[in-house]
């Protein structure tokens, strides 16, 4: 097959920092070229190298694209060449049309007036080559994650792509989906169109990828073929050492129940007459890491953020009980005195002000800890971050640095210092690895186990079934706003589970 | 993998920086004074600098917490002009003493502040909505109370809290000798604090700002308050006003720098949702921010009205846009979350030097607003070119 891609020597320094150091990179015609690596190994600088985000002349080392020298001044450059790239965080605008979004910037129209008839035609023919039975007028904001990821591909084709990057395409989307989006990328490769995928998730990379191409520290690694690719190695070259075991070693020794939730219910806080949470009820013990699995939207967020303090839903019915004893949880205040922590999933929405330095997001949640009288003892405040930065090993030069400037697993340990802080008895973390390299999420592991340990109990909410598996003594399954089955660790595996969800989706 | 580190100079960089782009306006306009045969640090113009720009002080203190909160209030002109009204018919009509009319006039502040709050806070309607409404009403109110005429003169009990001084407790007389104390003490207690936070700083481990900026700095704000000091030593000593401002300043420094509930206005403003998911009850926070803003909107009323020793229907008018410009001139962040009492005082003193020192130059109406409008931008994209770098 003849080479489409070349990178060779590609070297790209910001002030202080050499993110990219001699990369190179060869994709070959019609192939699937998986890149892997961590968090801020410079997967994405590299992508932007290509994309013309960063302009030729701001990088050293050369690029050959389809047999001659690619020099770029921006991205709108490189779509005319045919390389597009689908970022993570999606770049539809959610109040217009689906037509509307595929052919922004990339109008069909004659002297400034849009041609609608062909503009819609044409994005029907578009819609249905990437499976979609929507109609090209149906608003892009109502449709789901796995929907708008199928429409940017739909953008991407009408541009005549000859190149696809697809950055963690998946990240964000339910397993079936996921299986959806990964059938498309074969089918397309089937029509001869390139395609790079960046993600963490080794099974799918394994599935489609005909090669991978490990990026660690700024320089690739090694690039492997079909044949070579394994899970084990890809870590190994990913973090630069054998992974024995991914979950750290536990012992469980669970204590007497401390967490009891009894008939919870909720509604949706808009939309009239949806119920979200139906009767859930789940028991946690002292010392002890439950689960929660299931397919995302299945109210899982919903039904932690709405015990924490009512932070979701309307029309609140059930108890909780701590120690056995019905504790008030009508707020977050309340939740928190209560013993409660919860630990969101969207860490940059929900988790933190990232404005702000690491020691003012750490005591955010327990500003009384720190002060007296409402007076804060700024050095005091110093002192429990710093402590915090060392107990969780939160990679910075120091607590004063901004949050925002952080690594998602340095930024994770900040939320989860914020919470420990609180003196929690119970941990409700929600996708605590979510966007966290392989690395880092050893570490998370590790803390928890260590909070575990201590005494503290975890219910862990997570869409990654390995990870559920490796750490959790036992496992609900939610399904539609109800628990739908109860495994114990030693007796869960993802046949069982996924049983456990389909199972319930026939019988409704 | 090491994670990029910020700008920390940078950020000294833009503090200090506002103080000598004040340093720099008060040289530029002594200059061009001093060309045109006149002086431009005479006692009577420091005096005045500090009369004439109280309100937009005032304002842009309690305006300052409400755009770290992230919202904005267009009303306070109205609302200053209003309670400026009431003041007027309090003291004038009903013949009401200044003790009683001073704090009934902060009330009515505080309940005008609280009805707009109330809709912003917990119906969540759209801070420039509400507000831009209660700019029409309350400038409504003020013309109805007045019936479209002056209200004064008033007492001097009264007026003394805009064009009054502080006695001269020592006796000296001229220089005013307690004046000069004052300043004494006020350099010695910035000296010390700064040198004492940093010696915790370093027993904490904190990395301190270079000791050049620290010198620095201390150097210019003495060198100010020493010269501002022994000016209005010797014209009349120290200005009732002054002696308010120092006070509010310092207030409402020590409550954004270190209370839990200054700290709480700041994470409600960098991101409202991880605040309330951490306990902080943010729609009584905006509510009570939305009070203080109309409390100081009356003292700021009350200062106006004083000074002019009367209650007129266009008070006020462009009070908010003064106050707001105070404030992202003094490095406040738009969205909110981010901005200091220091930077907003400095702000309006930018201000306050820029309207004094081009009316002395003659310079007219219509050059001043584009001038005025024209640092505003320049603060602003200074602001933003500085953080992407």
């Amino acid at each position: 097959m003849p080479t489409l891609l070349e990178m060779r020597g590609i070297t790209k320094t910001f002030p202080g920092v050499k993110a990219l150091d001699n990369v190179n990179l060869t994709v070959e015609q019609g192939e699937i070229h998986a890149i892997c690596g961590e968090n801020g190994a410079g997967k994405s600088t590299l992508m932007k190298v290509l994309s013309g985000v960063y302009p030729h002349g701001s990088y050293e080392g050369e690029i050959v694209y389809d047999g001659g020298p690619l020099a770029l001044r921006d991205i709108k450059e490189s779509e005319a060449k045919g390389i597009i790239i689908i970022h993570q965080e999606l770049a539809l605008v959610p109040l217009l049309s689906i037509a509307e979004n595929m052919f922004l910037g990339n109008e069909i129209a004659k002297n400034g007036v849009m041609n609608w008839p062909k503009a819609f035609k044409e994005a029907e023919g578009w819609l249905k080559k990437v499976g979609l039975t929507e109609p090209p007028s149906a608003v892009v904001g109502k449709l789901g994650v796995g929907k708008q990821q199928l429409i940017e591909i739909a953008k991407a084709l009408a541009k005549d792509v000859r190149l696809l990057i697809l950055d963690e395409p998946t990240a964000a989307l339910q397993e079936n989906d996921s299986a959806k989006l990964l059938d498309l990328m074969l089918e397309l490769k089937a029509q001869g169109v390139t395609q790079i995928i960046i993600s963490h998730k080794l099974n799918e990379i394994a599935r489609v990828a005909d090669r991978v191409t490990v990026i660690r520290d700024g320089t690739s690694i090694s690039t492997m073929d079909k044949h070579e690719i394994t899970e084990d190695r890809i870590i190994r070259d990913m973090v630069g050492r054998d992974m024995a075991n991914r979950y750290p070693e536990r012992k469980p020794n669970p204590g007497d129940v401390l967490l009891e939730v009894e008939n919870w219910s909720c509604w949706h806080p808009e939309q009239v007459g949806r119920q979200m949470i139906k009767g859930v009820s789940l028991k946690v013990r002292k010392g002890e890491i439950v689960g929660i699995a299931g397919l995302m939207g299945t109210g899982r967020t919903e039904l932690a953020m709405s015990v924490f303090g009512r932070s979701y839903g309307k029309n609140h019915s059930g108890t909780v009980k701590m120690h056995g004893r019905v504790v008030d949880v009508s707020t977050v205040t309340k939740a928190i005195d209560a013993g409660l922590a919860y630990v969101t999933e969207d860490r940059k929405g929900l988790g933190l002000v990232l404005e702000e330095p690491i020691v003012r997001n750490v005591t955010l949640a327990n500003l009384f800890g720190v002060s007296k009288g409402g007076w804060l003892d700024k050095h005091r405040e110093t002192q429990v971050a710093d402590g915090y930065r060392k107990q969780m090993a939160i990679r910075t030069p120091g607590v004063q640095q901004k949050v925002v400037n952080l690594s998602g697993g340095n930024q994770q340990k900040v939320v989860l210092s914020k919470w420990l802080f609180t003196d929690p008895e119970v941990l409700i973390l929600d996708e605590p690895t979510r966007g966290i390299d392989v690395g880092a999420k050893f570490e998370i592991y590790s803390i928890m186990k260590d909070l575990a340990e201590q005494g503290r109990s975890i219910l862990m909410i997570s869409s990654e079934m390995p990870e559920l598996l490796g750490m959790c003594d036992r496992i609900y399954v939610m399904n539609e706003g109800r628990i739908v089955g109860e495994v114990s660790g030693a007796e869960a595996s993802q046949e069982k589970i996924m049983g456990m969800i389909l199972k319930e989706g026939r019988a409704a | 993998m090491a994670d990029k580190s910020t700008g920390h100079l940078g950020a000294h960089l833009r503090e200090n920086g506002m103080l000598l782009a004040l340093v720099a306006i008060v040289a530029l306009f002594t200059v061009a004074i001093a060309y045109d045969g006149k002086s431009f640090l005479i006692p009577p113009n420091i005096s005045n600098i500090f009369l004439q720009n109280a309100h937009v002080i005032i304002l842009a203190l309690g305006m300052l917490l409400i755009i770290v909160a992230g919202h904005i209030d267009l009303s306070v002109g109205s609302v200053a002009a209003f309670t400026g009204a009431v003041a007027a018919y309090l003291t004038v009509t009903l013949k009401l003493p200044f003790y009683v009319v001073i704090p009934l006039t902060l009330v009515v502040g505080g309940l005008i502040g609280a009805a707009q709050g109330y809709w912003v806070a917990y119906w969540r309607i759209p801070s420039f909505i509400v507000t831009l409404a209660g700019m029409m009403v309350f400038r409504g109110a003020t013309m109805w109370m007045l019936g479209g005429q002056n209200i004064g003169p008033f007492p001097d009990e009264f007026q003394a809290l805009s064009s009054g001084f502080v006695p001269d407790l020592l006796g000296v007389g001229k220089p005013h000798g307690l004046t000069l104390l004052v300043v004494v003490l006020a350099i010695g207690a910035i000296l010390w604090s700064g040198l004492r936070a940093r010696a915790r700083d370093a027993e904490f481990g904190i990395e301190p700002e270079p000791m050049a900026f620290f010198w620095g700095r201390n150097a210019i704000v003495a060198a100010g308050i020493a010269f501002v000091g022994w000016q209005l030593a010797n014209f009349r000593g120290l200005p009732n006003v002054m002696v308010v401002l120092t006070v509010l300043t310092l207030l409402y420094f020590f409550f954004t720098e270190n209370t839990t509930m200054g700290r709480r206005i700041y994470a409600l403003g960098g991101n409202e949702k991880a605040a309330k998911l951490s306990g902080i009850r943010t729609d009584r926070l905006v509510f009570l921010t939305f009070v203080n803003m109309g409390v100081l909107a009356a003292l700021a009323g009350m200062v106006v009205t004083a000074r002019l020793n009367s209650a007129t229907p266009k008070a006020g008018t462009g009070f908010e846009l003064d106050a707001i410009a105070s404030v992202f001139i003094g490095g406040a962040s738009m969205t909110g979350g981010s901005g200091k009492i220091v930077g907003v005082v400095v702000g309006a003193l930018i201000m306050g030097v820029m309207n004094m020192g081009m009316s002395i130059l003659g310079i007219g109406n219509e050059y001043q607003f584009m001038i005025k409008g024209l640092v505003l931008l320049a603060a602003v994209i200074f602001d933003v070119v500085n953080k992407a770098r």
